[in-house]
């Protein structure tokens, strides 16, 4: 039961945080939202299963409900945690409690419904990550789109209300696609359950049946367009990218936090859980048009990145990037490239995190965030502009820093594909991305951070107050904890892992 | 038999109740004509329309109408009958009508003849209460018009209102002439088959060399169900009518009403034209079902996301959410058909609650007067938090988005749709829905986005009507629940789909 209290806690929390007046409606937050923390925390030192949910493994709190009867159909409340999913849990609850003090500055109106749509979002994502039961698990995917939808609408940038439909059409639309194609998928089977290890098995079984006009492969492919789609939409994927830049650029730092750091993650999440586990014949027949779009969302995102002069979109389109490394690693169907991926997703949502609040720290200081309007923001800033630097180093895959563990891994298994025709020369293509991302982060900090102090506004610039800096320094912290230690969730992650179809222990075993 | 069972007759009780609700408030009428007396009137109406839904929610809990437990009622020579689908569509009816007679207890005020609507109310809902158990042409069509005269004068209740009026007569117009193609429909059936009563319509059909009258009958037939629905070709009364009508009666009209319209279609068609056998003499009416589906969500979609009014937006989203409900028969010949027809009659349940509640917001709007267009609404939700909330949950339920109902019944629907093979039309219903998002969203971006304008933020929210407000909150609440609560609606429905669909 502790997913399921998770979950009813954050969700109430939620409602009382919404009811609750303005002036401590922060603070309340950051209460509430330490009651998941701990207790992903707990879970996590309690965590003991083995193998992956979606494959017979052994599930860590596994709870299972009847809900919805559909005749000869049921939909039912199925929870539990694997070596994938856990580690996301422990991102979500971590990054929401620092995005919450995070938002205690800039964040100066309606504060008790932006707090209260913050927890309700973490409810929707403990769901996500925690459902095994294609309908609940649709429920939250759905439900994280309402206060996303608000967060951005009510407390973002000048052009918030066109960013928040765009977000708002663009993953609906994506949702409906991947849904028709789920769909299709499971009412071929001979199963009567939404399931997800059910439906999972019975393909690894091969006992899809095709219907009359159709035949099983095409039926197969389908539904892996469809379900790619929909979830590259949610990644993104280029060409699917272009509603992120917009939602970053206008949404408010503590929700482009949790966007980049967590929001992102579902759509890597469930293609790792859908395309990539329950298709993996079909990923691997088209391996190489996946590599592509993963290379292209490297180096383009990258590119694009290299291009801005808006702080904050130079680190919204490097998510496009480092969401490429991703994909790469997830085709790649190797222990260290899949694994590598998943970790690559934790290791972004921090750093990423860690760039967006930096960044944010620093708007609310200087009210801007052009790289041309200010430098030598190091002699008045000195810890944020530290604890950035550091960030972009573990962006830029520092050795003893998460980024560099994970594209490490990613590299390492990509590189060593046995499924993936032509991955030594995919994977140099995507290493060139390092390249052009050192570039573009040390290009921007060096014209805004360092040289002699200059500001194109008339606002005071001095030291951030604590409770802005702690946050990002507690992630940094992370970061370089993950990175030296980086078995304190890729052991779990090797495990489940290993136990998807078609994944190639490579070098020298998982284990 | 048990010393407490109930006379079979007593199967009908939520429709008598209703009808006798009407006439009490005729009697109280009659005694005080110049009563103004509001709390007794919409209380005697409330109570009546309570009562009903209290009894109709314990059949259904005692399993009256269910095959498997105390059998389905037929009465009066197979003119009516009593099962899971009458009962279930009941449900519907009667709390539709008790939310609206709440509601209108404020939006009433100072207006005369309020005995005469409460009554006209519950004698629609008598009507509609008897489409759902209709087993008979005749009785459909008596039940029909029952619910129709007493909705052209609902439409046209605010007499001083030129909108109003003119709404009345259009509806009343293209009403009658519904009515006339519906009747005639049925005339030709008749003509073919011998027999009103639908499962010897279905008999008698089976041997016909006639095949071109009745093809011509049923299309007819269509055309009457599809005015009720406001189905598109026949939809254009709609926005006019919803527009013109006091709010309730709006939410009444495009929520009861035209889940009425269904529970004829879902009967006589699955009974009396039942599709295998009337595609092997040759009348193809799901092809045009599927046709009116396509093109009903399509249109109503398009023209709902073009809208300036809210009303008019609402009016038209209402024939976009007919078109869904049409997939449930437009699917109907393939696998598992239970499932998609359970699923349209579940999407029916939980729009009852979801759009009586925002046309009551539009109702609460209107008793504030702070205008009809998107922008009228702009900043609302900082003066009216709790209504813009619940208004917020009636949006995101209608556009198909969790933690709410809508979401159940829209999804199940076109799940059952992909299930049966019909994985176009939940592809063409997804695009629709993504398109519904939008206008949508923009009532929510309005409530909570937007700030108001100067000369907005000084009329209106003067007051909090209690009625309206009731009401409103009410139908939130069951919108919200209806979703983890799900289990027990699709149960009955997907049952009550499973009696008609062999």
């Amino acid at each position: 039961m502790l997913i399921e209290t998770l979950i009813v806690v954050t969700f109430v929390g939620s409602l009382v945080t919404f009811a609750a007046p303005n002036r401590w409606a922060g603070e309340l937050a950051f209460g509430i939202s330490a009651l998941p923390l701990v207790g992903s925390l707990v879970m996590y030192s309690q965590f003991d299963g083995t193998g992956n949910a979606l494959m017979g493994g052994e599930l860590a709190f596994e709870q299972s409900a009847e809900w919805i009867s559909l005749g000869a159909y049921s939909l039912n409340w199925h929870t539990g945690l694997d070596g994938i999913s856990m580690p996301l849990v422990v991102l979500t609850t971590v990054l929401v409690t620092l995005a919450i003090v995070s938002a205690w500055t800039p964040i100066d109106e309606r504060q008790s419904q932006f707090y209260g749509l913050v927890l309700f979002m973490e409810a929707g994502l403990l769901g996500v990550f925690a459902a095994l039961d294609f309908f609940v698990w649709f429920v939250f995917w759905e439900a994280v789109l309402v206060p996303l939808y608000l967060l951005i609408g009510v407390w973002g940038g000048p052009r918030r209300k066109y960013a928040a439909i765009k977000v708002f059409v663009y993953t609906n639309v994506a949702s409906l696609a991947m849904f028709i194609g789920f769909v299709a998928l499971v009412f071929n089977l001979p199963v009567d359950t939404f399931d997800l290890p059910t439906v999972a098995q019975a393909l690894a079984n091969d006992q899809l049946q095709a219907p009359g006009w159709t035949s099983v492969s095409a039926l197969k492919t389908g539904a892996f367009v469809a379900m790619f789609a929909g979830f590259a939409v949610k990644v993104p994927v280029v060409p699917f990218h272009t509603w992120l830049p917009d939602a970053h650029v206008e949404a408010p730092t503590p929700v482009s936090v949790l966007l980049a750091g967590v929001l992102l993650k579902m759509g890597t999440y469930a293609l790792l859980r859908f395309n990539f586990t329950m298709l993996a014949d079909v990923a691997t027949q088209y391996a190489e048009i996946i590599a592509i779009f993963a290379v292209v969302s490297v180096i383009y995102g990258a590119l694009l990145a290299l291009a801005q002069q808006d702080l904050k979109r130079i680190v919204a389109y490097s998510s496009v990037s480092s969401m490429g490394y991703v994909l790469l690693g997830l085709v790649a169907y190797t222990t260290y490239g899949v694994g590598g991926a998943t970790f690559q997703m934790i290791s972004h949502g921090l750093i990423s995190g860690l760039m967006f609040m930096a960044v944010g720290v620093i708007y609310n200081t200087t009210h801007t965030r052009m790289v041309t309007d200010m430098s030598g923001l190091a002699d008045r800033m000195p810890v944020t502009v530290g604890i950035l630097v550091g960030g972009a180093f573990g962006y830029m895959g520092l050795p003893l820093m998460s980024g560099f563990a994970a594209e490490f891994f990613v590299f390492l298994g990509a590189f060593r594909s046995g499924t993936l025709s032509g991955a030594p020369v995919f994977t140099a293509v995507a290493m060139f991305g390092i390249v052009i991302v050192a570039g573009y982060l040390l290009f921007a900090m060096q014209r805004t951070l360092f040289g002699p102090f200059r500001l194109d506004t008339d606002y005071e610039v001095g030291p951030a107050p604590l409770h802005d800096v702690a946050p990002l320094f507690a992630l940094l912290l992370l970061v370089i904890v993950l990175g030296v230690e980086p078995d304190l969730f890729f052991e779990m992650i090797r495990d489940a892992v290993n136990q998807m179809p078609l994944v190639e222990a490579g070098l020298g075993g998982g284990h | 038999m048990a010393l407490y069972e109930l006379p079979e007759w007593a199967g009908l009780a939520p429709a008598l109740i209703l009808a006798a609700t009407s006439l009490v408030l005729l009697l109280i009428d009659s005694i005080d004509p110049d009563s103004s007396n509001r709390p007794a009137l919409a209380g005697t109406a409330t109570t009546g329309a309570l009562l009903a839904l209290a009894v109709t929610g314990w059949f259904l809990a005692a399993g009256v109408g269910d095959p498997d437990g105390r059998g389905v009622i037929s009465l009066f020579g197979d003119q009516l009958v009593v099962d899971q689908m009458s009962l279930l569509f009941t449900f519907i009816f009667t709390s539709v009508t008790a939310m609206v007679t709440v509601a209108s207890y404020d939006y009433l005020r100072g207006h005369s003849y309020q005995a005469e609507y409460y009554s006209l109310v519950l004698l629609a809902a008598t009507g509609m209460a008897t489409m759902a158990s209709a087993a008979s042409l005749a009785t459909v069509f008596v039940s029909f018009e029952l619910l129709s005269l007493s909705s052209y004068a609902l439409v046209a209740f605010l007499k001083e209102n030129r909108g109003s009026v003119e709404a009345g007569l259009k509806y009343f117009l293209i009403g009658a002439l519904s009515s006339a193609i519906f009747v005639y429909g049925i005339s030709l059936v008749y003509a073919v088959t011998g027999s009103l009563q639908l499962t010897a319509v279905a008999e008698a059909a089976a041997g016909t060399e006639l095949v071109g009258v009745l093809g011509l009958g049923v299309l007819l037939v269509l055309g009457g169900v599809a005015f009720k629905t406001a189905t598109v070709p026949f939809h254009f009364w709609a926005p006019e009518a919803y527009e013109g009508a006091p709010a309730p009666i709006s939410a009444f009209l495009s929520s009861a009403s035209k889940a009425a319209g269904f529970v004829v279609a879902f009967r006589v068609f699955t009974v009396a034209f039942p599709v295998e056998q009337f595609l092997e003499i040759g009348v193809d009416w799901v092809f045009a079902v599927q046709i009116l589906a396509v093109v009903t969500m399509t249109l109503g979609n398009f023209a709902a996301a073009t809208q300036d009014e809210v009303k008019r937006m609402l009016a038209y989203s209402s024939v976009g959410h007919a078109g869904y409900a049409l997939i449930g028969l437009a699917a109907i010949t393939g696998s598992n058909s239970d499932l998609v027809l359970g699923a349209g009659m579940m999407h029916l349940v939980v729009y009852g609650f979801m759009n009586t509640g925002a046309f009551l917001f539009v109702a609460l709007a209107e008793y504030w007067d702070v205008g009809r267009t998107f922008e009228d609404y702009n900043g609302l939700a900082s003066r009216a938090p709790v209504a813009s909330l619940a208004m917020t949950v009636f949006m995101l339920s209608l556009a198909g988005l969790p933690p709410f109902g809508g979401f159940a019944s829209k999804y199940i629907l076109f799940m059952g749709a992909v299930n049966a093979g019909f994985w176009w039309l939940a592809a063409i219903g997804a695009i629709n829905s993504a398109l519904s998002l939008y206008y949508y969203s923009r009532v929510v971006k309005a409530l909570w986005i937007e700030d108001p304008s100067d000369d907005v933020a000084k009329v209106g929210v003067t007051e909090q009507p209690v009625g309206i407000y009731a009401a409103i909150v009410f139908a939130a609440v069951m919108t919200v629940a209806l979703l983890p609560a799900f289990g027990p609606v699709s149960e009955t429905a997907i049952s009550a789909a499973a009696a008609l669909v062999p």
